[in-house]
């Protein structure tokens, strides 16, 4: 197993942080309409990255996970404004993992934007397929779909089984998370398009863990963010004479914000190695992974919040928006019970 | 005084451990070496193997399967080992690595005092030149393993009219010395696995000192930096009741595997586990390719404390009762109820969790020391431990 990135993953480091650095526009989200930034995802696309792991004739980059993982790394860092998770990563491992050809493409060049409909638990969506004229329409509603407000193309798990759709009505959703949108998808005989599988629930369970993998990601990226502000911060701070770094209170809580830092990229660093070179390990490696990333993500954006006193709570102040993006991934995919439960359920087998 | 005789007798022959279990331990070290599986990442040239940290690895994986019997040789093989090969002169290199790889000799780390532990550099163990030796006295604490030592890595103050992390010196010594005399001290589980040490006019010879007079902070940080990553890097036991595998298996047995809380909170030490072994691999790894651990050691050490308690936690929801008495002989009984005991220790010794957070924050991320009031006063003026100095 490989922890350490090498050298070429370390230059797509600092080339996706040296692209986000320019032209990261979170605060014009934030503050504006609450779309994407659509100049960035043109960027991220043209360097290739929307496509990393889909293989190079559908499109793609045919990179791995690694790879993919430091690009998300990125993101969670800048809390970039951008529909990647939603689209080259929920999405376009769905359609992957099904073997679709015909939408893939389009996604992975990041022509269009894609979103999975799922139940929140990570059940199927109340959404019927009934087979009609030779095709088939949906019937229902998906709730809570990450960047279902900006997404053109719709992957949606229901009890009959996978279908791509393209006509669904958006409901934007208000969010926790300014920086990532969420609506609510109507089908009212929408046409779809089925997408056969022998087993559609081994899919999704493939389709959740690597989501869980590429969440890790972003959530480590946010801890590392938070932790260099914070640290940034105590050194200048000063009151009572002394930076407050030099007060133990303080010097000891970014010492625990580091050590949650340095423990939590460990894990993702094994899950996403795992991800590319050992499937079997895939499983119990993403649901560990997520069962610390989760709740280590949103107690070090809260500390460094804490940390940044007044000035931290203030809508100016970027930490609000860690906090908020941390509390939502550790909410996504039935929150952290369910991720505890699924891990404890991969754990029956192992001793 | 022979009430009191056999009440010395009969404490020690309970509580030391036996010598069946020390020549246990050294035969096994032994087959360890000529196997060529001793100091796997040591020289050759001083009895090693000179192989990589992925040879240490697969070792390390492989091993945590057993309970190795050869745990006396830690200090020596994780602390002062290490040391010695970092600071010590070709002679003290091919006279004390060898033996200590072969296991044939017992090494103990003398630092702490009653005054000084946190503060290790406020010592008072007087180390005074007399020609061309050197004449020791005082006392150390907390000392594991000196009851069974062979040879102790000692740091003593050689000049008190200097900032206190100025004076210190430290030395190789020989704890069969008629001038060292070792009680054992009893801790919170009633076992005795560390010492009171004295030295009473204990002379060593010039060739005693490791690295220079009047460097023994920078030897002590040294062999700090070792400790930490040698207790952090610890790899749990295959028969360590709180390893997340035997908790699992204690919850099935004690019926409690389908406890929704149960299986949440064994889910979650299981993560922490993996985070804190793949945390210890990516530290090698990072070795391996040329950038040492340094003070990261620090985090390895806090989380594996901070592991600890939460492995308890877990220990104790699972048992419930079981926990807290049970059955004369109840092997299960008695080994929760070490591990209960244990635990402190963990958050102590190698350096407080505190010393490690500050640590952390003052090497690693470079935050800004706290305003020392005792850097540049001589020792002979400090107020030291609790009380005032010599
Ligand atoms: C099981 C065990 C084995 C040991 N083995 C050895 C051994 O083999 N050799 C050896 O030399 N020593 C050994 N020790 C001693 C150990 O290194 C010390 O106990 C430890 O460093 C703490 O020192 P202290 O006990 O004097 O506590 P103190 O330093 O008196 O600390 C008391 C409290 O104050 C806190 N504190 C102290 N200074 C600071 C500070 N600057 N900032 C914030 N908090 C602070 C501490 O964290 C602690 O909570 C052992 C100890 C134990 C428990």
């Amino acid at each position: 197993m490989q922890l350490v990135l090498d050298t070429e993953q370390q230059q797509l480091r600092s080339t996706v942080r040296k692209l986000l650095a320019d032209h990261n526009n979170v605060r014009s989200v934030v503050d504006g309409d609450g779309a994407y930034d659509a100049v960035l995802w043109r960027h991220l696309a043209e360097l290739g990255l929307t496509g990393l792991v889909v293989p190079e004739e559908l499109g793609g980059a045919g990179a791995g996970h690694v790879e993919r993982a430091v690009v998300l790394e990125e993101l969670g860092r800048a809390l970039a404004p951008v529909p990647f998770f939603a689209s080259a990563v929920l999405a376009a491992d769905a359609l992957a993992a099904l073997g679709d050809t015909e939408v893939l493409p389009a996604l992975a060049a990041g022509e269009k934007i894609g979103a999975l409909a799922v139940s929140p638990g990570w059940g199927p969506a109340p959404v019927s397929a009934t087979e009609r004229d030779g095709g088939w329409v949906l019937d229902g509603h998906a709730p809570f779909v990450i960047s279902g407000d900006v997404a053109e193309v719709f992957v949606i798990y229901t009890a009959d089984g996978w279908f791509v759709a393209e006509d669904a009505r958006r409901m934007p959703l208000t969010t926790l998370d300014p920086t990532r949108g969420q609506a609510k998808l109507e089908f009212a005989a929408s046409p779809a398009r089925r997408l056969d599988t022998a087993d559609p629930a081994a899919v999704l369970e493939e389709v959740r863990d690597l989501a869980s993998v590429a969440l890790a990601a972003e959530q480590v990226g946010g801890i590392g963010k938070v932790l260099e502000t914070t640290v940034e911060y105590a050194k200048m701070r000063v009151q009572f004479g002394r930076a407050v770094g030099s007060y133990q209170a303080v010097k000891h809580a970014c010492a625990d914000l580091y050590s949650t830092s340095e423990r939590a990229e460990s894990l993702l660093r094994h899950a996403a190695w795992a991800a590319d070179h050992d499937r079997e390990a895939l499983p119990l490696a993403a649901a560990s992974t997520q069962a610390f990333t989760g709740p280590a993500y949103f107690a070090a954006a809260a500390s460094g919040l804490q940390l940044h006193g007044g000035i931290g709570y203030t809508w100016e102040h970027d930490a609000h928006l860690y906090y908020k993006r941390a509390k939502s991934c550790e909410l996504l995919f039935g929150g952290h019970d369910a991720q505890l439960a699924r891990l404890a359920g991969r754990l029956d087998g192992v001793s | 005084m022979s009430e009191f005789r056999e009440k010395v007798r009969a404490w020690l022959a309970e509580n030391v451990p036996g010598d069946e279990e020390l020549a246990n331990a050294k035969r096994f070290q032994a087959a360890l070496y000529d196997a060529g599986l001793a100091g796997i990442t040591w020289p050759k040239e001083f009895g090693g193997q000179g192989l990589t940290s992925a040879e240490q690895q697969v070792f390390d994986q492989e091993s945590a399967r057993y309970d190795l019997p050869n745990s006396v040789f830690r200090i020596g093989m994780g602390m002062c080992g290490p040391t010695i090969l970092d600071l010590g002169t070709p002679e003290q290199k091919a006279r004390y690595i060898p033996p200590l790889l072969r296991g044939d000799e017992i090494w103990c780390q003398l630092f702490s005092e009653p005054g000084a532990g946190s503060d290790v550099a406020s010592l008072q163990t007087r180390a005074v030149r007399d020609g061309d030796e050197w004449v020791v006295n005082g006392q150390k604490v907390w000392t594991t393993v000196a009851h069974l030592a062979d040879f102790g890595a000692l740091l003593a103050r050689t000049d008190p009219d200097v900032p206190k992390h100025q004076g210190l010196t430290m030395f190789l010594i020989d704890m069969h010395d008629a001038a060292v005399t070792v009680r054992p001290l009893k801790d919170m589980t009633g076992r005795a696995p560390f010492n009171e040490v004295y030295f009473e006019n204990l002379r060593l010879p010039a060739d005693a000192v490791l690295g220079q007079v009047g460097q023994g902070w920078l030897a002590a940080v040294t062999m700090l930096g070792h400790e930490r990553v040698s207790i952090g890097g610890f790899v749990r036991k295959r028969h360590d009741p709180l390893a997340h595998a035997n908790l699992a298996e204690t919850a099935r047995r004690y019926g409690r595997d389908a406890d929704p809380v149960v299986r949440a909170e064994l889910a979650k030490l299981y993560a922490a586990e993996r985070a804190l072994a793949l945390f210890n691999v990516r530290l090698r790894q990072e070795a391996e390719a040329g950038s040492p651990p340094g003070a990261r050691g620090s985090v390895a050490k806090l989380a594996g404390a901070q592991l600890q308690q939460q492995a308890v936690a877990v220990a104790g929801l699972i048992a419930g009762p079981r926990a807290t008495a049970w059955e004369p002989g109840d092997a299960a009984g008695e080994e929760l109820a070490l591990a209960i005991n244990q635990t402190p220790s963990s958050s102590i010794a190698g350096g407080t969790d505190q010393i490690q957070r500050t640590i952390i924050g003052d090497r690693i991320l470079g935050l800004p020391r706290e305003p020392v009031v005792d850097r540049d006063v001589p020792f002979r003026e400090l107020r030291v431990g609790t009380q005032r100095s010599a």
